[in-house]
C-alpha cells in the first residue's frame, strides 16, 4: 500500500502497547508513521499489519457503530475507530491499553463476558405483556417515557463507561452504568412487564444506589448518552416503590 | 497522583465532597469532647476558646467552615441529582457550590478578623 498519505517530513510517533498473554503483561515500544486523519485504530492496525502481526486487538465496523474497537488510550477510555491521533497525542507519544475493569484475554482484547452477564443481571431484557395475537401497541414519540427512553437507547455497549467508572474498580458486584442505563430505557417501555422484577434487580446489593454520581460515564460515553441520569431515574423509581410497597 | 480518566470537574466534585465528609468526621468528635468542657470544666472551656484568638486558629476555622459549607451544598446537589427534574448544569451547580461555599467561609473569616 502507497504511503501517501504520510506525513510529508515522515514523522513517527512513539506508541508503547500493552502486551499480555491474561497473566500479567508489559508495555511493548513501537515507532508508527504519522499519517493525516488518523485514528488510534489505524495506529493498532498499522502494529499488528507492519511491526508486530501477533498483536490481538478487537474492532468490527470502524464506523463507530459496533462498540468493539474500546480501549484505553493514555489511560482514558476511548472508542478507537472514532478517536482521532491529532486529538489525543502527547509530547508525541501515546499509550494503548486494554479496557480498565475487565479480564484480559491477550494484548488489547478484554473479556466482556462480566460486562455483559451484568445486563443480564440487572434484567436489561424485555419482558413481553402482550403474545403475537395481540395488536402491536402504539407509543407516540412524543410520549414522556418514550422521550425519556430515547435519550438512553443509542448505546453500543462499547463498556467506555464501564472502564471509566470508579465504582466499578472498588466493587464487583456493582452493575455498572451501562447495565443499569439499559435497564432505564425498559423502565420507560410501556409495552413491558418486568418493572417490578427489574426495580428489584436494580436496587440488589450492587444496583443503582452504589453509584457516586461522579460521572466519568457521562464524560466518557462515546455516544454522548448519560447514565448518570438514567441511574438518578432508577433510584427514584425504587425510592418511591419502596414506599408504595409499606401502604 | 489524579488518573487520567478522572481529570473532569465533576470527578473533582465527589473528591471534595469525600474528604470534606471524611475531616468533618474526624473534627466532630473533638468538637463535642470540648463542647463538653461547658458542663464539667467550664474554665478550661474558656482557657480553650482563647486559642481563637490567634489568626492561625481563624484561618483554622475559616478551613473548617469552608469544610462544612462544601459538604452542605455538595450534599444538596446531589439530593438535587438525584430527586429533582435531570439538569445539564451539573458543572455549573458543583462550581455553584464551591462558590457558594467561600462565600459563607469568606464572610466568617471577614467577621473574625
Amino acid at each position: 500500500m502507497s504511503n501517501i498519505r504520510d506525513m510529508p517530513n515522515g514523522q513517527t510517533m512513539e506508541v508503547r502497547v500493552w502486551r499480555s498473554d491474561g497473566e500479567g503483561g508489559r508495555f511493548e515500544g513501537f515507532d508508527v508513521p504519522q499519517r493525516e486523519s488518523q485514528t488510534i485504530l489505524d495506529v493498532v492496525s498499522w502494529i499488528q499489519q507492519n511491526a508486530d502481526s501477533t498483536l490481538s486487538y478487537r474492532f468490527a465496523c470502524r464506523v463507530g457503530m459496533c462498540g468493539s474497537c474500546a480501549m484505553m488510550v493514555n489511560g482514558q477510555p476511548r472508542w478507537t475507530c472514532r478517536t482521532h491521533v491529532k486529538k489525543v497525542l502527547k509530547n508525541n507519544r501515546l499509550t494503548v491499553e486494554p479496557l480498565r475493569n475487565l479480564p484480559v484475554i491477550k494484548d488489547l482484547v478484554a473479556d466482556m463476558d462480566p460486562f455483559f452477564d451484568k445486563w443480564v443481571k440487572a434484567e436489561g431484557v424485555f419482558h413481553p405483556s402482550k403474545t403475537r395475537a395481540d395488536a402491536i401497541e402504539a407509543i407516540s414519540s412524543e410520549h414522556p417515557m418514550r422521550v425519556e427512553a430515547d435519550r438512553a437507547i443509542e448505546c453500543i455497549n462499547c463498556a467506555v463507561c464501564y472502564a471509566a467508572c470508579d465504582v466499578v474498580e472498588a466493587n464487583p458486584d456493582y452493575l455498572g452504568p451501562a447495565a443499569l442505563n439499559r435497564a432505564w430505557t425498559l423502565m420507560n417501555d410501556e409495552r413491558d412487564a418486568g418493572h417490578d422484577v427489574r426495580l428489584d434487580a436494580v436496587s440488589q446489593k450492587g444496583g443503582c444506589h452504589n453509584c457516586h454520581s461522579q460521572q466519568s460515564c457521562v464524560r466518557f460515553c462515546p455516544n454522548e448518552l448519560n447514565p448518570t441520569a438514567s441511574i438518578a431515574g432508577l433510584k427514584r423509581e425504587t425510592a418511591k416503590s419502596f414506599f408504595r410497597r409499606r401502604d | 497522583m489524579i488518573r487520567p480518566h478522572r481529570s473532569h470537574p465533576l470527578w473533582y466534585a465527589f473528591l471534595l465532597h469525600r474528604v470534606s465528609g471524611l475531616a468533618l468526621v474526624l473534627f466532630l468528635p473533638l468538637h463535642f469532647y470540648v463542647l463538653a468542657f461547658a458542663l464539667t470544666q467550664p474554665e478550661r472551656l474558656d482557657g480553650f476558646l482563647r486559642w481563637t484568638d490567634y489568626t492561625i486558629v481563624k484561618l483554622a476555622e475559616f478551613g473548617l467552615v469552608f469544610l462544612l459549607a462544601i459538604h452542605i451544598f455538595g450534599g444538596l446537589r446531589l439530593l438535587a441529582l438525584e430527586f429533582l427534574p435531570w439538569s445539564p448544569r451539573q458543572k455549573t451547580l458543583a462550581a455553584s457550590a464551591v462558590a457558594a461555599s467561600f462565600l459563607v467561609s469568606g464572610t466568617f473569616f471577614l467577621q473574625a478578623v
